[in-house]
């Protein structure tokens, strides 16, 4: 029925004269094979039929992640509270992993940001151009190493290189709540962990960083350094400003993905209940429980985990709205497009 | 030529600068400095390095600010600041890729490991051979088996979705309402944690099949969630700088837009396509934690991605480092971790490299 619809509403507008081209192009050239509109209007609608379908088949999965995450959490919400995380209730259980996942996040950027747009900087303004080229393969190794990798080196290689640190820290400055004493012997501490995930961060934010930063229109550098501005004035006047949005942007995702880390820090924090200190052992991350507890969950502590799962989820999401609405805003002042 | 010929005057423009050799004096300075105050704290050539690198920077950009001025001493202090930056960067990917070396090599050089699982090896061996010398039994096999059948399920999944995708955004939607939700969606997608991935396809087959369900085909769907997002960007990057004059030409011959697609688009931005599948690849290949929810904790190898566990080489070394095989001698346990992790290493390292070498040798003559 459609098929005929289909064919009618083809040949009309096309008429006779197109068709009797049509042969004779084919005729011309050999004839070897005969186009027939028919044929290749069927193609036309089963490929762009597929290609819609793949398109709506991720907007069905993303609903999926979302429908049936929340089915599985849904118990340990309704559940009664004593009988989840040991009779302390689902909220009592999940704060101090927020709060544990949002101190390493907040603590890897704030390492991480100021060193990866030195990095960007290096790599786009500074290095030569064929150094350069080398700089960025370099940086995007770093960021392909496999997080599980991260974490082996960070238990065997940073976390006993950083006892001696943390004991100084605790000595000389452990009048302040964060470094209170005594200090991990072992390292595996909330400050190796951020350590370990700024490491893993800075490539990413790195290489978005630079490709923002090789965009600054050249007359604007240009022109800055006709003004007898120096190097670093430039960079200040014409590229910082142009590419505030990307670095919000790069910073964000950069977020996103120290948030959702999972396997460096299950490998790398000796954890326990959340407390100030940050070189102590203690303290957990959202991702890093599920990851321990999930091979022997089972019931409702499986939905428990599940439910943690969600609010990481939810969690990340909020932050790629913000960044997307901070850009959306910033875009319209930049004035560079 | 009067003017020409007398001496170059010391004008306002070219007085106040710091002569040539003034960055390598810095440096000598500063590394004589360097080495003096770590000497006073207890020496060692990290700390020497950061004394350094500290004194360094003191040194010139004073000279500087004293010869030349706040401007161009705030300049160089920039300078050596990105520098510094730099080199805290190289420093930890050496590190990371020097441990992997040092302890791998000795796991991958073990005869048989990469041709045994460790089926059947248990605590009992790895006592014998810490408390014997003799070579540590067990291998990654089984681990190698199950990431390179979890990958190519994943790739056979998410590969024909994503390219799909990619052009229903450039050839079809071109800016339309869904195409809009659908660009926004991949986006929500690519911040997805991993875990959360994972969670998502234990989940769902959970509901489906029961709870407890554990395959290699649920960690390939865990992986296809992380897999598409990079897809779609990489392959929806390359179509939209397919020049629009070869479209134009194709449907001016009167071809279907479908077969211009396919024969025309699509071939255009084919290395671009399997150089941005390559780095989908080599994402997903180490991902760790959707694979430990999904794909359960197994010995022996399993080629059936349908039933059963199956082991891979990230969740291989973090069992090997967190749950050691024999808890009272951890150390063959962590060779054979090094050695997986090793492998793993060299894996993304072949496939980043296949990927820029596509990229490059088939990148389209644009004759240009």
């Amino acid at each position: 029925m459609t098929k005929a619809a289909d064919e009618t509403a083809h040949a009309s507008p096309k008429g006779p004269d197109v068709t009797s081209t049509e042969t004779k192009t084919s005729e011309h050239s050999g004839g070897a094979r005969k186009l027939s509109s028919r044929e290749g209007a069927a193609g036309d609608k089963v490929f762009s039929g597929t290609a819609l379908s793949a398109g709506i088949l991720i907007l069905v999965v993303l609903v999926a992640v979302a429908a049936f995450l929340v089915l599985q959490a849904f118990p340990a919400f309704v559940a009664p509270q004593s009988q989840i995380a040991d009779g302390k209730g689902f909220w009592a259980y999940i704060v101090p992993l927020i709060v544990g996942t949002v101190i390493a996040a907040v603590i890897s950027l704030v390492v991480a940001t100021p060193i990866s747009l030195g990095v960007a900087l290096f790599i786009s303004h500074y290095a030569p151009r064929r150094l350069a080229q080398i700089l960025g393969y370099i940086i995007d190794l770093l960021a392909a190493i496999p997080s599980v990798i991260f974490g082996a080196w960070g238990i065997s290689f940073l976390a006993p290189a950083l006892v001696p640190g943390y004991a100084w820290l605790a000595s000389s400055l452990g009048w302040i709540p964060i470094f209170g004493g005594p200090a991990s012997a072992t390292g595996k501490t909330l400050l190796t962990v951020s350590i370990v995930l700024a490491v893993m961060v800075i490539p990413i934010i790195t290489s978005v960083c630079r490709e923002i930063f090789l965009q600054t229109p050249k007359l604007h550098e240009e022109a800055a350094l006709a003004l007898g501005a120096t190097r670093w004035e430039m960079i200040r006047m014409a590229v910082l400003p142009f590419a505030r949005p990307g670095i919000i942007s790069a910073v964000m995702l950069g977020l996103g993905r120290a948030l959702g880390e999972t396997m460096a820090v299950a490998l790398v924090l000796s954890s326990g209940p959340l407390i100030a200190s940050l070189i102590q052992s203690g303290n957990q991350t959202i991702a890093a429980d599920i990851a321990l507890n999930f091979p022997e969950a089972s019931g409702l502590s499986l939905n428990q985990l599940i439910a943690a799962g969600l609010v990481l989820f939810v969690f990340t999401l909020a932050v790629n709205i913000v960044a997307r609405w901070i850009i959306s805003r910033h875009k319209e002042f930049s004035g560079a497009n | 030529m009067t003017a020409i010929a007398t001496p170059r005057r010391r004008t306002s423009l070219t007085r106040n600068r710091l002569p040539r050799i003034a960055p390598w004096a810095s440096l000598v300075v500063g590394l004589v400095v360097g080495a003096a105050v770590s000497t006073l704290v207890g020496f060692n050539v990290f700390g020497w390095g950061v004394f350094a690198a500290i004194a360094f920077t003191i040194v010139y950009v004073a000279w500087s600010a004293a010869v030349e001025g706040g401007r161009k001493a705030r300049d160089k202090f920039a300078t050596c600041l990105v520098i510094g930056s730099f080199i805290i960067v190289v420093l930890p990917l050496f590190s990371v890729i020097w441990t992997v070396l040092e302890g791998g090599i000795k796991g991958l050089l073990t005869p048989g490991f990469l041709g045994t699982s460790m089926n059947g090896v248990s605590g009992i061996q790895d006592n014998q051979s810490v408390n014997t010398g003799s070579r540590v039994v067990g291998g990654i096999y089984h681990a190698l088996i199950g990431t390179l059948l979890i990958t190519l399920w994943s790739t056979i999944i998410s590969v024909p979705v994503g390219l799909l995708t990619s052009i229903y955004l450039v050839e079809y939607s071109r800016g339309g309402r869904l195409g809009q939700a659908i660009t926004l969606f991949v986006d929500v997608m690519t911040g997805i944690p991993s875990i959360v991935a994972g969670l998502f396809a234990a989940a769902l087959f959970a509901t489906i099949f029961g709870p407890g369900t554990q395959t290699g085909f649920v960690a390939a769907v865990a992986l296809t969630v992380l897999m598409i997002p990079v897809v779609v960007r990489s392959s929806e990057e390359m179509l939209r700088i397919v020049p629009n004059e070869l479209r134009e030409a194709a449907y001016a011959l009167g071809v279907r837009k479908w077969r211009t697609i396919l024969k025309v688009v699509v071939p255009t931005a084919i290395s671009g396509i399997a150089s941005g599948v390559t780095l989908a690849i080599a994402r997903v290949i180490g991902e760790t934690a959707p694979i430990l929810l999904t794909a359960g904790f197994a010995t022996k190898i399993n080629l059936n991605v349908f039933s059963n566990w199956m082991a891979s080489l990230p969740t291989y070394i973090y069992f090997q480092i967190l749950n050691p095989t024999s808890p009272s001698n951890p150390d063959p346990s962590l060779q054979r971790a090094w050695g997986a992790a090793l492998v793993l290493i060299i894996f993304v390292m072949i496939l980043n490299l296949i990927a820029r070498l596509v990229a490059r040798i088939f990148a389209p003559k644009t004759g240009r």
